[in-house]
């Protein structure tokens, strides 16, 4: 088989210029659904450690929802549902339609709100990792709640967290191929254009196939020097 | 709410549930295989190369990819097309079912190797002065020890690929989700049916935890001493 290594130049003939751009998007959507789902996480974490009954009950039954139900439908019931949810109030406060959905809005919270249910199981080991002491000299020192989770529990936990913080941060970056179902032009949806208008799927997925692994790759370099900082001066334990 | 509306989605979507649960069987065993392979694979030092390479590619790039990959791909290839293997890649059922067993690979193979490395060597030595064969010493102790250790990640990888069967959907196979989403297409009520689409997923992965805990506990007899 030859190949037209002219197709990935990144003039107007070539696809290298918008495949670019389709990685960008989908760095950018995995970061603000990771993001997301790192504070819908912390939230989750913190109402099932410290909070009432019922708040244990509500995160318990968030997170079984979200890690029991299918990431494309998720998707799905975001993309499309939230299509009908805007169509509702929009005949509600006479809004004129045509009525959509932001492709990028949808995808990031969708799976911000998987992520979020994973991350706050993260979250809950690395909280119950703190030595319980470090948590009570805070409390006789009088720091106040903020500045207790700000100076000792969010050092502390990161420690433990980061290795599990990563692992999703990986899926979330292929859960983002997803988000190709609902047409937002990232790297999975420009490289089925590609290979659609050349006939030339077998290449054009290939490349697909690098391009995510230049991406998980690059980012797992960057999670190991990240941990490497925050265990800089902590002893290890030997095996 | 119009119930007469749901009745008739739920019973048009459980008919996609033999296959979800046909791919989510077919793809467990063939990757659960596949992964014990890999794991013999890492004996010797070319071999554990050629595996972390199977492992970083199939965990480093979307499923999605893979199976677009394999569906479209693959096909594209005259070479492919020539061969014998052509009426199984022609087929979505197949090539959704290779893509799932190779992405399943991957996954299982890393837990087993976490299994693996909890075996003890002192059992291991023990079955060699009992004078255990290398086939009897892998089939009544390496594996059980290990299939024990690895059962709780296992549990996660269960629940994964019950739900990855739906992306299978992209390629027109007719499972849950693609029911669901031949329905949206043709009522535009994409709450209603979705939403009886992810109570049917949920109650299967609940169920299939429920069971793997049951297993766990009876796997683990010495446990139940600590009542």
């Amino acid at each position: 088989m030859t190949i037209d290594w002219q197709l990935l130049g990144f003039g107007d003939e070539g696809w290298g210029g918008v495949l670019l751009n389709a990685a960008t998007v989908t760095v950018t959507v995995s970061l603000c659904a990771w993001l997301l789902g790192a504070i819908l996480g912390s939230l989750l974490c913190w109402m099932q450690i410290g909070g009432s009954r019922w708040q244990q009950k509500l995160a318990g039954g968030y997170i079984t929802l979200f890690r029991g139900v299918p990431e494309l439908l998720v998707i799905y019931l975001f993309y499309f549902g939230g299509r009908q949810v805007v169509a509702f109030f929009g005949e509600i406060l006479d809004i004129p339609g045509p009525y959509d959905v932001n492709g990028f809005v949808a995808g990031a919270i969708a799976i911000g709100l998987i992520s979020g249910a994973y991350q706050s199981g993260v979250f809950r080991g690395a909280y119950y990792a703190i030595p319980k002491g470090t948590l009570e000299a805070a409390t006789v020192t009088g720091m106040g709640r903020l500045m207790m989770f700000r100076r000792m529990i969010v050092p502390q936990a990161l420690k433990t967290a980061l290795p599990g913080m990563g692992n999703q941060w990986q899926s979330v970056i292929k859960e983002s191929a997803l988000v190709s179902v609902t047409g937002l032009v990232e790297t999975m949806n420009q490289i089925s254009t590609a290979s659609n208008s050349t006939q030339m799927p077998f290449f054009f997925y290939s490349v697909g196939a690098v391009i995510y692994l230049i991406i998980t790759t690059c980012s797992d370099f960057v999670f190991r020097y990240v941990e490497k900082v925050a265990m800089r001066g902590q002893q290890r334990a030997r095996l | 709410m119009d119930f007469s509306f749901l009745q008739h989605t739920l019973v048009a979507l459980l008919r996609g549930l033999p296959l979800t649960l046909n791919l989510a069987v077919l793809s467990l065993v063939g990757g659960g295989v596949l992964a014990l392979l890999l794991n013999l694979l890492r004996q010797n030092r070319a071999g554990s190369y050629l595996a972390r390479f199977y492992v970083w590619l199939f965990r480093g790039t979307p499923l999605l990819i893979q199976i677009f990959m394999i569906y479209y791909g693959l096909g594209s290839l005259p070479a492919v097309r020539e061969s014998i293997f052509w009426p199984l890649l022609r087929d979505p059922y197949w090539c959704g079912l290779i893509a799932l067993i190779l992405n399943d690979a991957a996954y299982t193979s890393e837990i087993l190797r976490g299994g693996l490395n909890a075996v003890s060597v002192q059992s291991l030595e023990a079955a060699k002065v009992c004078g255990m064969s290398r086939f009897t010493t892998l089939r009544r102790i390496t594996l059980p020890i290990a299939i024990r250790q690895a059962l709780p990640a296992y549990s996660n990888e269960i629940i994964s690929m019950i739900k990855s069967t739906s992306l299978v959907s992209t390629i027109s196979l007719m499972e849950m989700t693609g029911i669901a989403d031949s329905i949206v297409s043709e009522t535009f009520r994409a709450l209603e049916v979705f939403l009886s689409a992810a109570i049917i997923y949920l109650l299967l992965t609940v169920l299939v935890s429920k069971g793997v805990a049951l297993l766990e506990r009876r796997l683990s007899p010495y446990y139940a001493g600590a009542r």
